[in-house]
């Protein structure tokens, strides 16, 4: 029994299936108790005031809209290997989300940045990559959305995924070198004595939970979605060919 | 692989090739500027750099669709995927055939469009060579979105889209050269960078061209 048998996808429907529920249960109730926790039982930021709150929104999308470009990628990677469709599906599943959360990562930037920078846009680094990242999305879900047969559309997104997460790498100290920065340094470090204070931090590690179970459970579902339209697919096939 | 370059360099000059359109692009959007941003002469000078640069970006961007497309159309790509030469040496060809007719066109036109533009004077050397040092790297990003996008019916706005935020680190670099070198400060670091990213993209993006055209051709 190893663990690629989870990639079959009659096991991949069956494991889901019972789990997707409880997912969506428990992003739901961490998103609930940390947004409300950080929305109205924490203080106000002595120089910010109460727009620090937006944090709590921000750095978890932001979070997530990296991690989902790591998870397409590794997925790529595992679909271009091992041949796992399942694999390919997840990844372009997880594009949709993954643009959605670099969105509301610059929304709420932007929201945020009109009261204390005094702008809703700055070219700021941080800023900068987050757009390239967007457009990186746009094109990967474009090139998926190009392509009839399923298989080519998986082989050729996963290299672009690959030649793209190099770039994109590239991008972000690029623009690091180009222009200096508005936005602050990181806030989360593992390796770092000082963080966010502890009131700030719990009820943001509550929604970065959140974001993550959120995250989880919404590609879960769109894969499901994929492995079905898939399906259908193939009976139409056969059902034409008779 | 010098068989094939040559061959499309001919392709590339002679009657309905495409060569020089690309150029006529760069004049026209150079000259299409101005009327855009108002005529003051240190506007203009003060953006110079940067407008030659992404309107060599444009430019090479046009003629990118032409590299595959009419090869895979009228069959003589698979042909040349059976010859006996590898795929990869086919992709390195077509970035330099492409280089050969745009990029160092663009670079030996750029400094010339400058005077339009009031590029300052200490500049004109930097455009130049950052084009040289930055061109290439723009030929074989655009041969592998060229051969990412072959398959694809109406495929030339896709690759564009596909394409652009892949070139965003050699504008960055290309175009941060020039002004550092214009206001006379020190230019080494993104002129290295300039050339690491060619180096890196002639290393490594002739195996993701083939490897896209091989999935393309299957």
């Amino acid at each position: 029994m190893s663990l690629w048998e989870y990639a079959n996808p009659k096991k991949f429907m069956g494991w889901t299936g019972p789990i997707l529920p409880w997912a969506f249960g428990a992003a739901g109730v961490c998103l609930v108790t940390g947004l409300i926790w950080g929305f109205f039982f924490t203080p106000d930021d002595y120089r910010q005031g109460s727009t620090v709150k937006i944090i709590y929104l921000h750095v978890p999308a932001a979070l997530m809209a990296i991690n989902a470009w790591i998870m397409m990628l590794v997925a790529s990677l595992i679909w271009l290997i091992r041949r796992h469709h399942v694999s390919a599906l997840a990844a372009k599943a997880a594009a949709p989300v993954g643009i959605t959360m670099t969105l509301i990562a610059l929304m709420t930037g932007a929201i945020w940045g009109q009261p204390m920078w005094g702008t809703y846009w700055a070219w700021d680094p941080r800023l900068t990559s987050f757009l390239i990242l967007f457009l990186f999305y746009l094109g990967y879900m474009a090139l998926w959305a190009a392509i009839d047969d399923p298989d080519t559309a998986a082989d050729l997104t996963s290299v672009l995924c690959m030649v793209g997460s190099v770039f994109a790498l590239l991008s972000r100290y690029a623009v690091n070198f180009w222009n200096q920065g508005l936005h602050q340094g990181a806030s989360l470090s593992l390796d770092k004595e000082e963080n966010v204070a502890d009131v700030f931090f719990f009820p943001l590690l509550v929604a970065i939970a959140g974001f993550v179970l959120l995250f989880f459970a919404l590609v879960l579902l769109r894969t499901r979605t994929e492995i079905r339209s898939r399906r259908v697919r193939a009976l139409q096939l056969r059902e034409g060919r008779r | 692989m010098i068989a094939l370059l040559l061959r499309d360099l001919r392709l590339a000059t002679r009657a309905g090739g495409g060569f020089g359109l690309g150029l006529v692009f760069f004049l026209i959007v150079v000259v299409l500027v101005p009327f855009g941003v108002g005529p003051e002469t240190e506007i203009l000078s003060k953006i110079a750099a940067g407008i030659l640069w992404v309107a060599a970006l444009l430019a090479a961007l046009l003629s990118l669709d032409r590299i595959f497309a009419l090869d895979f159309e009228d069959g003589a790509l698979t042909l040349i995927a059976t010859a006996p030469i590898p795929l990869e040496a086919v992709g390195l060809a077509k970035a330099i055939a492409h280089w050969l007719t745009t990029g160092l066109a663009l670079t030996v036109a750029a400094p010339v469009l400058g005077v339009l533009l009031q590029l300052p004077s200490g500049a004109y050397g930097f455009v130049a060579l950052t084009l040289l040092l930055g061109t290439p790297a723009l030929s074989m990003i655009g041969t592998f979105g060229a051969a990412l996008t072959v398959g694809i019916r109406r495929g030339g706005l896709l690759l564009s889209l596909l394409v652009l935020p892949l070139y965003i680190p050699t504008l960055i670099f290309g175009a941060e050269a020039v002004r550092r070198g214009a206001q006379g400060l020190d230019a080494t670091t993104p002129l290295l960078m300039l050339g690491g990213i060619t180096a890196g993209a002639f290393a490594m993006l002739p195996f993701a061209t083939a490897a896209v055209l091989r999935i393309n051709l299957r």
